[in-house]
């Protein structure tokens, strides 16, 4: 069996009375990649969130290489090895994109930057070889954003902006990957770049994938776990999902074909 | 895609040599400059190093203090109560322990004000300021609504050798030079700094700064105590210079001020908070100087409403001027940033 590197048992979060997350458990293997798909509303984003830390928990465990991380905030999570993209994109606007890689790769850093022995430092040499420009360069080429890397966030296009944020993401060399909707509102040839990077990717992260694009989940993912109204209804191997009538029933006819629009 | 408000943190040539030029301007000037103008232009440069300090906080960080004329007035009041009444106290040892007092106000209550976001922490950092002000205004004994006169300037004399005299006009005025160019410098060169890299993606984007693994809170906590420090040197500077210090110094109308040379320069740069002090102290006097006019029978001395002229000025350059006054030198170099990355994502 594969490295087992984040277990969430039972988690439950409630807003007022709406359960958006209701007893949902889910495990994740080093070397996988395992897709959550469901219809809008079904809780995915919130899933997300909770095993991030963004949201806290209402009841349930998280664990991540075996540590609970049930109560910890997202930068404590950040540090112990997982890292997140968002649905919307996430990524500071007005930086180069060397400086929002570089500066995720910062976070890294064993001695804290407000240290003053850091105020004289110059950020803006590449050239230097410290531990953040050596991780930003390798997640900047991991993500093929070498030709950009002086380009201003705002400036690129929806595509190149998501790809940024998996390398900021990848800056802070996690071992577990949150991905929300990669692929939403990419072209073709953009969707391609990113799905070749996932397969990449997969060799030594465990990823969670929250993807609504059907052909991208079924020809990435090594597991998937259907959600409706914040439950699991089913959890398994891709051709066992398929051919489950209770998920044709309740979601994936029909998202067959709206997925195929995102293409 | 809508450009966000990038701060001009790069600063294009044209400010670069107009910096040059302004630096050789305020070098030249003792020798051309009464002492009355040499006094005014050194408050102006003492204005400046408490701008630089705020827009550390607000241009950079995103922190908007309205509050921040307290660590300005306290080292202040620091010098005042070392300084005996009929001596000269050494500044060697007195400038840095009011700077140390100032920092360690803004550490003290930073711990609690930088927890707090947006409209919150501008009124919690009002709060601890009006209390400041209270406690020495209230305070007979700290001076009161009058205030403490500094009868000597501090001295320089190590082992009884003066190497500079501060009683003189010129010397206090290239002190204080000295001192901007040191702080201006110190908070360039500070800007890309990884610090300053993460206080900078504090204000364009806290939760993913959170995301990515910093503890923004002390990273906050440091800039509210390094902005206070710079403050408290500024208002050291100040009471040296002018010989008294009063609570009005840590009042609201300080504070804003400061808020308002780094809106007419431009935030987040230091240079727009330079030249925002300058600007915003020179026209300052200028509206104080306007002349009483005759109309409809009745003498109206414009300068005494100078607040009304300077409200319209602010507002006039918040409209045409929306990144201050050195934004206007941008437009050009931003252009030439937006065609080069067409280029680049063409090629």
């Amino acid at each position: 069996m594969t490295e087992l590197l984040l277990s969430a048992k039972e988690l439950v979060k409630r807003f007022g009375g709406l359960a958006a997350v209701n007893q949902v458990s889910i495990d994740l293997y080093r070397g996988q990649i395992h897709a959550v798909i469901g219809p809008n509303g079904a809780g995915k984003s919130t899933l997300t969130n909770l095993l991030s830390g963004d949201l806290p928990l209402t009841s349930g465990q998280i664990t991540l290489n075996g540590k609970d991380i049930s109560k910890a905030n997202p930068e404590q999570i950040s540090k112990m090895g997982l890292g997140r993209s968002y649905q919307k994109t996430n990524v500071f606007l007005p930086f180069t994109v060397w400086d929002n890689v570089r500066l995720a790769a910062q976070s890294r850093e064993s001695r804290k930057a407000w240290n003053p022995v850091h105020w004289f430092q110059n950020t803006r040499d590449s050239s230097r070889k410290t531990a953040s420009n050596e991780a930003a360069k390798a997640a900047i080429a991991l993500c093929k954003l070498e030709s950009q890397t002086h380009t201003i966030a705002s400036n690129m296009s929806h595509g190149e902006q998501r790809q940024l944020e998996i390398a900021m993401t990848l800056a802070t060399q996690p071992q577990v990957l949150l991905l929300d909707e990669p692929l939403a509102g990419m072209g073709v040839a953009e969707a391609e770049r990113m799905i070749e990077l996932l397969h990449e990717l997969k060799k030594d992260h465990a990823i969670l994938l929250v993807e609504h694009d059907m052909d991208a989940v079924f020809a990435l993912a090594d597991r998937l776990t259907v959600m409706v109204n914040g439950q699991v209804i089913a959890s398994d191997t891709p051709i066992n999902i398929r051919s489950d009538a209770a998920v044709q029933a309740a979601y994936l006819g029909e998202d067959v074909t709206e997925g195929a629009d995102h293409v | 895609m809508s450009a966000p408000k990038s701060n001009l943190e790069i600063l294009p040539r044209s400010v670069q040599v107009g910096l040059v030029f302004g630096l050789i301007a305020l070098l030249a000037f003792p020798f051309v400059g009464s002492q009355f103008y040499m006094d005014m232009v050194t408050r102006m440069m003492i204005m400046a190093i408490f701008a630089m300090s705020l827009d550390l906080l607000q241009g950079v960080t995103g922190l908007v203090s309205l509050g921040h004329a307290a660590y300005f007035g306290l080292a202040g009041y620091a010098l005042a109560f070392l300084t005996p009444q009929n001596e000269a106290v050494s500044l060697w040892w007195t400038l840095p322990v009011s700077v140390l007092a100032s920092a360690l106000a803004a550490f003290i209550i930073g711990i609690f004000v930088v927890r707090t976001h947006g409209i919150y922490f501008i009124m919690v950092t009002m709060a601890f300021a009006q209390m400041v002000f209270y406690l020495f205004f209230d305070n007979k004994a700290l001076g009161g609504s009058d205030g403490l006169y500094i009868n000597f300037k501090p001295s320089t004399a190590i082992a009884g050798m003066t190497l500079f005299d501060l009683d003189n006009k010129t010397t206090f005025y290239y002190f204080t030079l000295a001192f901007v160019i040191v702080v201006y410098l110190f908070l360039r060169r500070l800007l890309w700094s990884p610090f300053g890299r993460a206080l900078a993606g504090i204000r364009v984007n806290e939760h993913r700064m959170r995301a990515v693994g910093f503890a923004t809170f002390s990273y906050k906590l440091t800039a509210f105590t390094l902005a206070g420090g710079l403050a408290g040197l500024a208002g050291y500077l100040w009471g040296a210079q002018s010989g008294y210090i009063n609570p009005e110094l840590m009042g609201f109308h300080m504070s804003a001020h400061a808020i308002m040379m780094i809106i007419l320069g431009g935030m987040g740069n230091f240079a727009g908070a330079v030249v925002g002090a300058f600007t915003f102290e020179y026209v300052l006097h200028a509206f104080k100087d306007l002349p009483t006019i005759e109309l409809a029978g009745r003498s109206i001395h414009l300068g005494k409403h100078w607040q009304l002229w300077m409200g319209s000025f602010i507002v006039l350059v918040v409209l045409f001027a929306p990144r201050g006054l050195l934004g206007l030198f941008s437009l050009k170099s931003r252009r030439n940033i937006a065609a080069n990355s067409t280029k680049a994502s063409n090629d």
